[in-house]
């Protein structure tokens, strides 16, 4: 039922989408710890960046994108400087892309778990000798392990439900940056209705799965953390 | 011998102190809440910091502000018991107890762990995890895990506080247990005054930040400028030694330097050390000694000093043998009796408690 082009549309999004939520975690998580613990006066103006895409539709997120990272751009002028090329249609340019678009799902969920952490269990690490590092490594990320879970699965699916970015700084490339949602515009606009009936279910089972497990892991959730 | 001076401001209210205290046995930090006790523990953790602060303990300068020392909480070689126990959730009981452990110098003394384990009775504890256990057992887990680190002085910060009577009563063996064991300067902070009475050998009372007073247990407690002394618990703690048991009568001889005490019978040898508390409104005073009285412990005394207090109330320091006993009488009798300074008189003690087992 699915076409090899369909089964690397989806190869592409998995790659696409474990790729952006490792780069998600390495930064929403420094960020999302010091927007729980800080009382610095940019904390909200932060906040506020990294919850734009929830409200921005997706199309004016990728329209910026796409003049910042053109040769005129910010970025562009940067890659170009690092010596990578130019972004727009290109991989490297829709991860970029997905991570700022999907970072508030992973920043939030850490942000709330870290900030479900009391202060005391920094200052019991402390008086068990554990410098600041250390304890981030051994008693605030176990504690956190719910956040990060929901944050990765969140981050991840919401990665492979974009559409309106990806049309515009990814285009519509094979194998480059031609994903699954993508592809299933393409079927339709082909009245290819049984192909884009394979694809679309195969995200709705996705989706329904990883929201499944989401919340049934989340119920048993261990004892407060306060 | 341990030197500390803090000063930090929170706004509604300023720690300001210098203290020395003694380099053994277990200092008590008594006061209300609010009096900067638990700040105090927080500073010398090194949990909190201050505007100036100055900690030396046992010759090593941990903290100076002159001289830009701060030693990270990490660095101070301390055990700290929380008002909660704090177990890690997600560690079993003996990955808590190693926790710091494995964070120690390499060369560092270690502490003597199955000592430890079996002192707090945790033994069949060690490999559950925190939540199936209760909350007497995980401050013993918690006691025996700052231990664990072998630290120079122990901190602990109200820690029965958190827990109900039955709990309470359970755990104060152990800790009395540790008072006797223990090398190290344990600071106990705590707003209970039976917990004071059983634990302490030396007294820090605090209020609104400042040092009120300091001393040894017996010392503080008779001091009667101090609102302590005029309160209806006030009382004298002496320290005395089993010296006789009757056994017709069920009772049990105390004696201390100069004279002895009858008590109800103790299950304790013959030589050991008993602490005795005796409130100051069950003491009474006689100018002649009594010849015929139900009341076993009649002791001669000379006044030292007399302070009225509210409600017609006047208390009385006295002095017997090398013990000091406050007693609380009206004024009127102090009136009728021309009680003064300096004066011989007998004193009554209708009862007194034993505070250690």
């Amino acid at each position: 039922m699915l076409s090899p082009s369909d089964l690397d549309t989806l190869f592409l999004t998995l790659k696409l989408a474990s790729l952006a939520t490792l780069i998600m975690l390495l930064i929403g998580t420094p960020l999302a710890w010091w927007l729980s613990r800080t009382q610095s006066v940019w904390k909200g103006v932060i906040n506020a960046i990294v919850a734009l895409p929830l409200v921005l539709p997706p199309t004016v997120l990728g329209f910026y994108l796409l003049l910042a990272m053109g040769p005129h751009g910010a970025i562009g002028q940067l890659t170009r400087w690092l010596g990578i090329g130019g972004l727009p249609f290109t991989f490297s340019g829709l991860v970029l892309a997905s991570v700022l678009y999907s970072l508030p799902f992973v920043v939030q969920p850490l942000q709330t778990a870290f900030a479900a952490i009391d202060q005391r269990w920094l200052d019991t690490a402390a008086t068990l000798r554990a410098s600041r590092l250390d304890s981030f490594f051994s008693v605030i990320l176990p504690l956190a392990k719910h956040g990060f879970l929901s944050a990765s699965v969140l981050g991840f699916a919401h990665t492979v439900g974009e559409f309106g970015v990806v049309l515009m700084v990814g285009g519509n490339i094979p194998d480059q940056t031609r994903v699954v949602s993508v592809q299933i515009y393409n079927h339709v606009e082909a009245l290819e209705y049984s192909q884009a009936h394979g694809l679309a279910a195969v995200l709705l089972v996705f989706s329904f799965s990883v929201l499944l497990v989401l919340y049934s892991v989340n119920h048993k959730r261990l004892g407060d953390l306060r | 011998m341990m030197h500390c001076q803090f000063q930090v401001d929170y706004g509604s209210f300023q720690l300001a102190l210098d203290l020395k205290l003694p380099n053994r046995g277990v200092t008590v930090l008594f006061g209300d809440s609010g009096s900067g006790k638990t700040s105090l523990l927080r500073c010398i953790a090194g949990l909190q910091t201050a505007q100036y602060g100055h900690l030396q303990i046992n010759g090593k300068l941990w903290q100076d502000s002159d001289k830009g020392v701060f030693l990270p909480a990490h660095q101070r070689p301390l055990g700290y018991v929380f008002q909660q126990a704090n177990l890690f959730p997600h560690l079993t009981v003996a990955e808590n107890i190693q926790f710091g452990i494995k964070r120690l110098d390499k060369t560092a003394a270690k502490a003597n762990l199955g000592e430890l384990i079996d002192l707090l009775g945790i033994e069949n504890l060690l490999k559950r995890l925190p939540d199936k256990l209760s909350g007497g057992e995980q401050q013993r887990v918690a006691i025996a895990r700052a231990l664990a680190l072998n630290p120079e002085i122990l901190l602990m910060d109200e820690p029965l506080a958190a827990l109900d009577f039955k709990r309470k009563q359970e755990i104060l063996p152990y800790l009395q247990n540790l008072q006797q064991r223990l090398e190290i300067p344990v600071l106990y902070v705590t707003h209970s005054l039976p917990e004071m009475l059983q634990l302490a050998d030396h007294i820090v009372l605090m209020n609104q930040g400042k040092v009120e007073a300091f001393g040894s247990l017996s010392q503080v407690l008779s001091r009667i400028d101090l609102p302590l002394a005029k309160q209806r618990e006030a009382c004298s703690v002496w320290q005395t030694e089993l010296s006789a048991h009757d056994a017709d009568f069920q009772l049990s001889e105390v004696k201390f330097n100069g004279d002895s005490l009858s008590l109800p019978r103790l299950d304790a040898a013959i030589g050991s050390a008993v602490r005795v508390q005796i409130y100051a409104r069950d003491v009474s005073v006689c100018l002649e000694k009594p010849q015929a009285s139900s009341i076993l412990n009649i002791l001669p005394a000379r006044i030292e000093q007399i302070s009225e207090a509210d409600g017609g109330q006047t208390v009385v320091q006295l002095r017997v043998g090398d013990q000091t006993l406050l007693a609380h009488i009206t004024s009127k009798s102090k009136q009728l009796l021309g009680l003064n300074q300096g004066m011989a008189v007998y004193v009554q003690i209708k009862g007194s408690s034993v505070l250690n087992r």
